[in-house]
């Protein structure tokens, strides 16, 4: 058995002219930057339409990728841009994003409290495969504004580093924190709501209730 | 440290990137507070589902028309040399 080929050798054999390291690539990671695709934009065509623009973003723009961040987590910038560019193009936004130059530092003070606060009646690992939970994760993840859920995404789901989401996002870290710690709220009372055992419910804290009043 | 502290510093705690002192205060509030035990455990159970997800696979009519593009584009931007 030969090892596999490692990204970064693909990546240079393209550079030199060969098409078929890129055909391999792609073949590396389409799923991965259609599934991605599909979880932000919620639509099976225009998830086709922001992969096939990724790949030929990414052919086009091969040569000036320095190969500091690695081939994968470049890839799921180009795809996360375009993605949300669909989006604000369905909302008829200006499809340049002014949000880096404006974005102010979002605070903890409008996070959330949890409400619904029970233990699973099952494991994370008795829930996976089935139908209901990719449905009801799914109804879930549409519920957040498509900000939060790319942030979601790009950190929790592709592990990409608080760094790495900042920079794909051209939003500060300070920010990718305070939505990413709302995004993760959300979903959790979603999904507790769902999965959790009303006869193992908690009330929140008293104090949490007076400051919240 | 009360709740509200301490969700504050949920995404590092979970994260493992907590400083050694607050993750001692962090652990002292969870050993008298059930609610925020049972939010720490179900966020750690959100993220696993969320990453256990299925991978949605590409339909083949799409498969191949993202070939052809490629090689459309190659073509374009790299002459023919293939």
């Amino acid at each position: 058995m030969s090892e596999p080929v490692t990204d970064g050798e693909l990546v240079r054999r393209v550079k030199v002219g060969e098409l078929e390291a890129f055909e391999l690539l792609a073949g590396r990671y389409s799923r991965k930057v259609y599934s991605l695709a599909r979880r932000i934009v919620q639509q099976e065509q225009d998830a086709q339409d922001v992969t096939q623009q990724t790949f030929l973003s990414a052919l086009e723009h091969l040569d000036g990728f320095r190969e500091e961040a690695s081939f994968s987590t470049w890839l799921l910038r180009v795809a996360t841009h375009a993605a949300l560019k669909v989006i604000r193009k369905r909302k008829g936004l200006p499809t340049v994003s002014l949000e880096a130059n404006t974005e102010p530092q979002e605070g903890y003070d409008t996070v959330p409290h949890p409400e619904y606060i029970a233990d699973w009646r099952e494991s994370p690992e008795q829930l996976v495969g089935r139908n209901e939970t990719s449905r009801l994760i799914d109804e879930a993840l549409q519920e957040l504004d498509e900000k939060h859920r790319a942030i979601f995404l790009l950190r929790d789901v592709e592990g990409l580093s608080v760094k790495e989401t900042a920079d794909a996002l051209g939003i500060s870290e300070a920010n990718v924190k305070v939505r990413l710690l709302r995004a993760r709220l959300q979903l959790r009372e979603r999904l507790t709501q769902k999965f959790g055992d009303p006869e193992r419910r908690f009330q929140p804290h008293q104090h949490v209730e007076t400051a919240s009043l | 440290m009360k709740c509200e502290e301490l969700l504050a510093m949920l995404n590092e705690y979970v994260d493992g990137g907590i400083d050694p002192g607050v993750c001692e205060q962090f652990e002292k509030h969870l050993v008298g507070c059930n609610p925020c035990q049972v939010v720490v455990d179900n966020i750690r159970k959100t993220i696993t589902l969320y990453k256990a997800g299925e991978v949605y696979e590409l339909p083949v009519a799409f498969r191949n028309q993202l070939q052809s593009a490629l090689r459309a584009k190659w073509a374009e931007t790299r002459g023919s040399s293939k």
